[in-house]
Order: structure tokens, then C-alpha cells, then sequence
């Protein structure tokens, strides 16, 4: 089995078939390894930066490095910890993110994460930036306050013709993910629904349709994230 | 309308990766982008209208409102500001009537901000309707709008003139100045092009070209450093359909031009180097990514590349070697620094924003078209030549052991003598402003804003991939310069403005720090604050892209090397100031519920 390769993650011996992602391959090894904007069967894009880890003394996404034989991934030291920690508080305080009304709580992967790395009070302090809420299509709420800008939209909500419903708009500090009026007018609520699904925080909403599931008896709130990767 | 953008989209075979070029071509035509147009588009290629968009909004230069008849886009680098630009944009202002970011009601002219366009030797400079108008000052502006308002085109707006060297060819006509101080192997005038394609590459074999390159130890001159022959014989050896030869010249790094000069003296130097890799890589085509600051030289440099055509230089069987075909194309960006990122600029010239792609795969084996690529800056292929010329022994004759050659630098900033020197490597700090006549010197900041501020104690180091690396921005700031406000301010804005957003690091972080400057600005700063400077900025090496990892070297390299600059505005009798203004805070307040403030209470 030449396709076999061993690696290390934090010392912890693993093995993998050639070409993997190291967050994959460690999935398979029983390693949860956080990400936000990485969805299985998705090209990866490493832009939430959370997945970081550190091989040969140099910061890389583990969603889009593939791992090589004899690689030794350094994860979840107290340094990589950190840095995960920074870039949740960092997401935190440039957008507006109020869990207790909003509608995802539970089912957010970004307030999972902060439960995960235990923030408190972000080192950072807020921006409380003015954000805008576009409800003009029928189907779905696009709430800027909340998004992250991961991206996960853009790449997987498509029409029948593979246009894309979602894109960027801008750069930089003042970028933001749109959605196109006309698509999002047409789309089926099959695809609705998938983008609320895909959206990993509250940033898109199917309307009509909230608080089905209480809170408090969501994903997250019975576990935590990633508490389901066993060895 | 509607003819017209059609027919622009036909132009470039309805295809979705020349978007760049559509793009320019509607905003150069209407002066805009309308939703329209934008619809059009869409259509025809097969995307979303926000698909579009999004290409649209990353780039400075497109627009989806009109920008004037006369789009008047003023620089607003560091060196602009020292040198008069507030006096220059207040000129504007006050004529006008109007602000920066904004257009006359007739619609005739527009002013907006625009970020260093590679003139930081002739500020304050600006661009109106792409051509270069340089050491503007109130007068000049008072007469330039005088002359649009009587209805002068662009071209007769220049009263004085023409630059040196070959800005006065017919096909440039242009006011810029190349200001070449110093000259060396790239910039002597020792050599005829088209030299080494008709007498040296028959000799050679591909392979011993890469040899060549390989032992002159040559390193990429466009500040990241890798070495040039091993770049080439790893796409040699990638496979694919097509491999490409990418020439960089977004040359985007605050206070750097010599690519300008290059492309303006020597451009014949650069298409040769760029036709050798060509030859040595296996390359099909080649393509000039430039920046659209340059947008001025298009006529000039098609001129060129024509000129070689007919040399038989670029071609079919050049040179009468078989297989040897290759030709060179320019492609414009429209206004994005990142796009000197290689991969951005990859992405860019597939008609896509520019956000750097992950690596690997590195542009070798997965580039444009994701087809094997090299990417080089402008120097790197001029030097290419002198070294096939001359062999790669001969080469390492010049600079150090571990940074062989010359360099081209952009010098810049409080001196006597600005412009464009070529120095061999190891030249140290201190000649280096003895050379360029600059006495009383607080600061020098080497390889631009991404790169490292030094002071006086530092100026005995010198110039290598070892010791202070650069891509050849060097600006030098006198005692007089407040150096936090005016420029570690202006450096931070700057990297708001031009990181691309896709990481999570450098969207946010830029902007969290530079609050914090602005904090210890206003004199609000505690001791802390300089402490969580220093480990907020460790955050950004998380980032994907070279942009991003030195997003924040501003305050890093000046908290290091200028921390007295901070510690005097740092409050001493307060552990802690969360920064604050609640009389400012209230008086806004109150101004809008119209009620007068009453502080007696506090």
C-alpha cells in the first residue's frame, strides 16, 4: 500500500492515503481540528484562518495543505490554541454578533467555536460597525451584522444554470457577501433552506420560519463542536 | 449603449477570464460601469449580475457611478504629503466647489483619492484620464481646471515639456521623468536588444540557459527573494498543455517606480528576458501584468512589442530555432496592490478579483489557466538578459555571496537627488544616503511600507536578501517628519485599503491596530496599549499572502525601532483608558437631538 502515508499531529501518530487535507486526515485519526469556512466536498479556500497550525515552524491552513509523509502538524499547543482563540474574538468584535436573539444560536458553529476556546471578553475591543439587513428577496434574510464572510455561500448556492446566488462585494475591511436580486428572488426554497444550512453562523435566514427547534436543545447546546471526532 | 458593451464582450470571445479586459474597455468608453452594462455582461458570459459585481468592486478603478468627464485621481502616498499634496487637494476642493469622492453636478470632472502611483520622485502627482500630471502645486491645479473648463482635452493640459529619456517619444508624450541617477548592467546603454535571442540562444539548449541562471545566483528582484533558475527549472519541468511566462509590473509597494523606469528606457531588455524564460520554460505565450496607474505607456509599449515583432524577436521560429514560438501580450489590472501577490495577479489576469490562492499548488505547476507558470517582476527578466549575455559566472563578479548582481532602487522621500539608482547588492544605508544627498535623516524605510523602518543606529547595515532585504523602495524621512502620524498612519490606511478581505487576519486586524495608533494618537494610549501592539501584530502571520503577513510591519518595525515616538505619548499616571471621548461623544449627541451640552455635571 505505496498510497499510505504516516504523519504526526501534536506527536500523535496517524495515517493517510496520499493527497488528503491534514483536516481531513485527521478527522479519519480521531483529531478534531476546527474550521468555519471548510465544508466537506468543497474546494477549500483558507480564509477563516482558524484551521492554522504549524508545520516546520511556519503557520498553514490545515484545509488546504495536503499532508506529506513524515509530516509533523503541530495543533493544539497552547500557541496554535491562541491564535484560534484571537481570530474568534478578532470575528467577534467586527461584526455584531448577539447570540441570545439570534436565531442560530445552537446551531452556530462561531459561537460552538467560542464555547470550544472558552472567550470571555474579546481582547479586542468592538467596532460596533453599521451593518445592513437585506429581506428583499421572498425566501431568504441576508443579516450583514452576522456574517463572517467564509465564503461557504458562494461556493455552493447555484442555480439550475451553476450562477452563483451570493458573491463578494468590495475589499478589504468594507468587504461584504451580497446576494444577487434577481437569483435570489427565483430560488427554489429547497435552496433556501441549503443556504441557511451551509451559512455556519446566523447570516442567512429562511423567513418564516424561525425558532422551529428551542434553543437549548440544538447541535450545540447538547454538545460541543467537534466532540464528535473520537479516536 | 447596449451595442457597444455587446460588442466589447465579443472582443474578447464572450470569454469569463478576460472580464479585466471587458471591464476596462466599458469603464474607459462610458466612464462607468451602469448596471446596465453590468447586466449585459452577465448574460453574455453566463454569470450572475453579483458575479460580475464582485469583479467590479475589488478594483479602485472601475466604477459603477460616473466619475467625470475628467476623472482627476490625486495620490495620496506619505511622500505626497510631504511634499504639498494637502495644498494641492484644497486647491482642487476650493475650485471645484467640491470634495475629494465626489463629481461635479455637470458631471465634467471628478476628484477622487488614489493610492501611490508610483511618482514618489515627482509629487505631488495625479492622473487625469490616465495620463500623469506631476509637481502639481495650487497654481498648477487653478490652471489645469482653467484649461478643462475652456474645453482642452487631456493631452493639452500638459504646459510644460515633456520627461526625459524617452517620455518625449511621440507614442509616450508624456511629463514623468525617469530620473535615472545611477546606472549599472540593466540600465547601461551598452547593450543592443535582441542581442542574445539572435546570437546566443541558438547556441543554447533550454536546459543550459536554466544552468546559466542558476549559477549567477540570481534571486527574484521583486522583494520575496526566490531564486529565479530554480523558479524556471521547476516549471520546465511541470507538465501541461501550455506553459506561461508572466511578467510582473504592478509594482504597487508605496514609493517604488523603477519598474516605470524600466519599462520606459528598457523595455526591450524586459520583452527579450520574458522571450529567453520563454525559450528555457518551454513557454507559449507571454503577458505584461501592469498596473493601470501605467496605463499611460499602453500605446508606447505596443509600439515596442510591434517593433520586435517585426525584428523577428517575438514570433513564430524565432530566431530560426524550431519550436521556438512566443509572443507577448499586456494585460491591465485596474487599481488592487495585492495583485503584485503572484497568485492574486494569476487570479486577476483570469478576469477574478485578485485574492492570493493558497499553496501549494505554487504557479509552477498550477498557474494561470492552472497551467505550469513562472511569474517574474520587470527586473528579474531585464537581468535575465545581461546574464545569458555574459554567463552566470561572470554575474556573481557583482554584489555579495549571498545576493549577487545589481538592484534597482526607488529612492525617495527628503533627499536632494530622488529617482532611480542601480547599485550593486551590499551597498550599505549610509552610502546610500550620501548619495542621494540626505542630511539630517530620522528614518529610513526600506522595501516600502511591508517592509522595516530604521534609524540612525541601523544605517551601517546593508542592502541583501541576508541583511535588508527590498523589492527597491527606499524613502527617507528628514528630523522635521512626525513619523507615527504622517507616515506609519498613512502606511496602516493604506493596508486597510488594499488587503483583499479574504483572510479573517488581515480584514480585521489592520483595522484593530490602526485603532489602537489612532488611540495612542489622541493621546489616550496606556503602557499596555504598546504591549498588545506587539502581540495583536503576531496575528497576521496567520494570513494566506505576503500582504497580509506584513499588513501590520508599520507599527511592528516602528514600535521596535522608534518606541521612544510612542512612550512620549503614552499617559503616565493611568493604567488603563479605554480611549473614549465622552465629551466628543456628547456633544455629537447633542447637536443631533439639538439640545447644548451641559459638562458642568462631570
Amino acid at each position: 500500500m505505496s498510497n499510505l502515508i504516516k504523519f504526526k499531529i501534536d506527536g500523535v501518530e496517524c495515517m493517510t492515503e496520499r493527497g488528503k487535507y491534514i483536516v481531513e486526515a485527521a478527522l479519519e485519526n480521531g483529531v478534531y481540528i476546527p474550521t468555519l469556512c471548510n465544508m466537506p466536498g468543497v474546494k477549500p479556500k483558507g480564509s477563516c484562518r482558524i484551521c492554522t497550525v504549524k508545520i516546520n515552524g511556519r503557520l498553514m491552513t490545515s484545509c488546504t495543505t495536503p499532508v506529506a509523509d513524515g509530516m509533523e502538524v503541530e495543533s493544539n499547543s497552547p500557541e496554535i490554541s491562541d491564535l484560534r482563540k484571537s481570530i474568534i474574538e478578532l470575528l467577534f468584535v467586527s461584526g455584531n454578533h448577539f447570540c441570545p436573539s439570534c436565531e442560530k444560536s445552537g446551531n452556530c458553529e462561531l459561537q460552538a467555536l467560542a464555547y470550544l476556546y472558552q472567550m470571555l471578553v474579546p481582547r479586542y475591543p468592538y467596532e460596533f460597525p453599521l451593518r445592513e439587513v437585506d429581506a428583499s428577496s421572498p425566501y431568504i434574510i441576508k443579516d450583514q451584522n452576522r456574517c463572517i464572510l467564509c465564503k461557504r455561500c458562494i461556493k455552493t448556492i447555484k442555480d439550475e444554470q451553476g450562477r452563483s446566488v451570493f458573491a463578494f462585494r468590495d475589499r478589504g475591511h468594507r468587504l461584504e457577501v451580497v446576494m444577487d436580486k434577481e437569483l435570489s428572488h427565483e430560488m427554489t426554497p429547497e435552496l433556501a433552506e441549503l443556504a441557511m444550512k451551509n451559512c455556519p453562523v446566523g447570516s442567512i435566514l429562511v423567513k418564516e420560519k424561525g425558532f422551529i427547534e428551542p434553543i437549548g436543545q440544538r447541535k450545540f447546546d447538547k454538545n460541543a463542536i467537534g466532540s464528535d471526532v473520537k479516536l | 449603449m447596449k451595442d457597444t458593451v455587446k460588442q466589447i464582450v465579443e472582443r474578447y470571445g464572450k470569454d469569463e477570464t478576460r472580464l479585466m479586459d471587458i471591464l476596462i474597455d466599458t469603464q474607459e468608453t462610458f466612464g462607468y460601469i451602469s448596471g446596465d452594462a453590468t447586466q449585459i455582461m452577465a448574460d453574455m458570459l453566463g454569470i450572475s449580475r453579483v458575479d460580475v459585481n464582485q469583479t467590479i468592486s475589488f478594483y479602485h478603478f472601475f466604477s459603477t457611478s460616473p466619475r467625470g468627464e475628467y476623472a482627476i485621481y490625486l495620490n495620496d502616498s506619505a511622500v505626497a504629503q510631504m511634499f504639498g499634496r494637502q495644498a494641492v487637494k484644497e486647491a482642487f476642493e476650493k475650485e471645484l466647489g467640491i470634495k475629494f469622492g465626489e463629481v461635479t453636478a455637470d458631471g465634467k470632472i471628478g476628484l477622487f483619492n488614489t493610492a501611490c502611483i508610483g511618482m514618489n520622485d515627482q509629487e505631488p502627482a495625479a492622473l487625469i484620464n490616465n495620463r500623469v500630471f506631476t509637481r502639481l502645486t495650487p497654481y498648477r491645479v487653478r490652471e489645469i481646471l482653467k484649461h478643462i473648463r475652456e474645453g482642452r482635452g487631456v493631452e493639452d493640459l500638459i504646459n510644460e515639456s515633456y520627461g526625459d529619456g524617452k517620455n518625449s517619444l511621440p507614442s509616450l508624450r508624456s511629463m514623468v521623468s525617469s530620473n535615472i541617477r545611477r546606472k549599472g548592467m540593466i540600465l547601461s546603454d551598452d547593450y543592443t536588444y535582441g542581442t542574445v535571442i539572435k546570437e546566443v540562444l541558438p547556441k543554447m539548449s533550454p536546459e543550459a540557459v536554466i544552468a546559466e541562471i542558476k549559477h549567477s545566483h540570481m534571486r527574484g528582484r521583486g522583494g520575496a527573494g526566490f531564486p529565479t533558475g530554480l523558479k524556471w527549472e521547476f516549471c520546465r519541468r511541470s507538465k501541461g498543455d501550455k506553459h506561461y511566462v508572466l511578467c510582473n509590473a504592478d509594482e504597487g509597494e508605496p514609493g517604488t517606480f523603477k519598474d516605470r523606469v524600466i519599462l520606459t528606457e528598457k523595455p526591450e531588455l524586459v520583452f527579450e528576458g520574458m522571450a529567453i524564460a520563454g525559450f528555457a520554460i518551454g513557454g507559449d505565450e507571454g503577458i505584461l501584468y501592469l498596473r493601470y496607474e501605467y496605463r499611460y505607456m499602453k500605446e508606447y509599449l505596443e509600439e515596442v512589442l510591434n517593433d520586435m515583432r517585426s525584428k523577428k524577436l517575438l514570433g513564430e521560429k524565432i530566431s530560426g530555432i524550431e519550436g521556438f514560438d512566443f509572443d507577448i501580450r499586456i494585460q491591465f489590472g485596474a487599481g488592487a496592490y495585492v495583485c503584485g501577490e503572484e497568485s492574486a495577479l494569476i487570479e486577476s489576469l483570469e478576469g477574478k478579483r485578485g485574492e492570493p490562492r493558497d499553496k501549494p499548488p505554487f504557479p509552477v505547476e498550477k498557474g494561470y489557466l492552472n497551467q505550469p507558470t513562472i511569474i517574474n517582476n520587470v527586473e528579474t527578466f531585464a537581468t535575465a538578459v545581461r546574464i545569458v549575455q555574459n554567463g552566470g559566472e561572470w554575474f556573481t563578479q557583482f554584489g555579495t555571496e549571498d545576493s549577487t548582481g545589481t538592484k534597482i532602487l526607488s529612492i525617495s522621500g527628503d533627499c536632494m537627488f530622488p529617482g532611480v539608482y542601480e547599485v550593486n547588492w551590499g551597498f550599505n544605508v549610509d552610502d546610500m544616503l550620501n548619495m542621494v544627498g540626505a542630511y539630517d535623516v530620522q528614518a529610513v524605510q526600506v522595501g516600502g511600507p511591508s517592509g522595516t523602518l530604521i534609524g540612525p543606529n541601523e544605517f551601517h547595515r546593508t542592502l541583501g536578501y541576508s541583511d535588508l532585504s527590498t523589492g527597491g523602495s527606499m524613502i527617507i524621512f528628514g528630523k522635521q517628519r512626525n513619523l507615527l502620524k504622517d507616515v506609519v498612519l498613512n502606511f496602516m490606511e493604506f493596508f486597510i485599503d488594499e488587503s483583499c478581505g479574504s483572510c479573517s487576519t488581515c480584514r480585521n486586524m489592520t483595522q484593530v491596530m490602526t485603532n489602537k495608533l489612532n488611540k495612542i494618537l489622541k493621546g489616550k494610549g496606556v503602557a499596555n496599549d504598546l504591549e498588545d501592539l506587539k502581540q495583536w501584530g503576531k496575528v497576521l502571520m496567520a494570513s494566506r499572502c505576503g500582504l497580509g503577513q506584513t499588513a501590520g510591519n508599520p507599527i511592528i518595525s516602528s514600535l521596535k525601532n522608534f518606541k521612544p515616538l510612542y512612550d512620549v505619548l503614552i499617559q503616565k499616571d493611568k493604567e488603563f483608558d479605554k480611549g473614549f471621548d465622552l465629551v466628543a461623544s456628547v456633544q455629537n449627541s447633542c447637536k443631533f437631538v439639538g439640545r447644548v451640552p451641559n459638562f458642568n455635571h462631570h
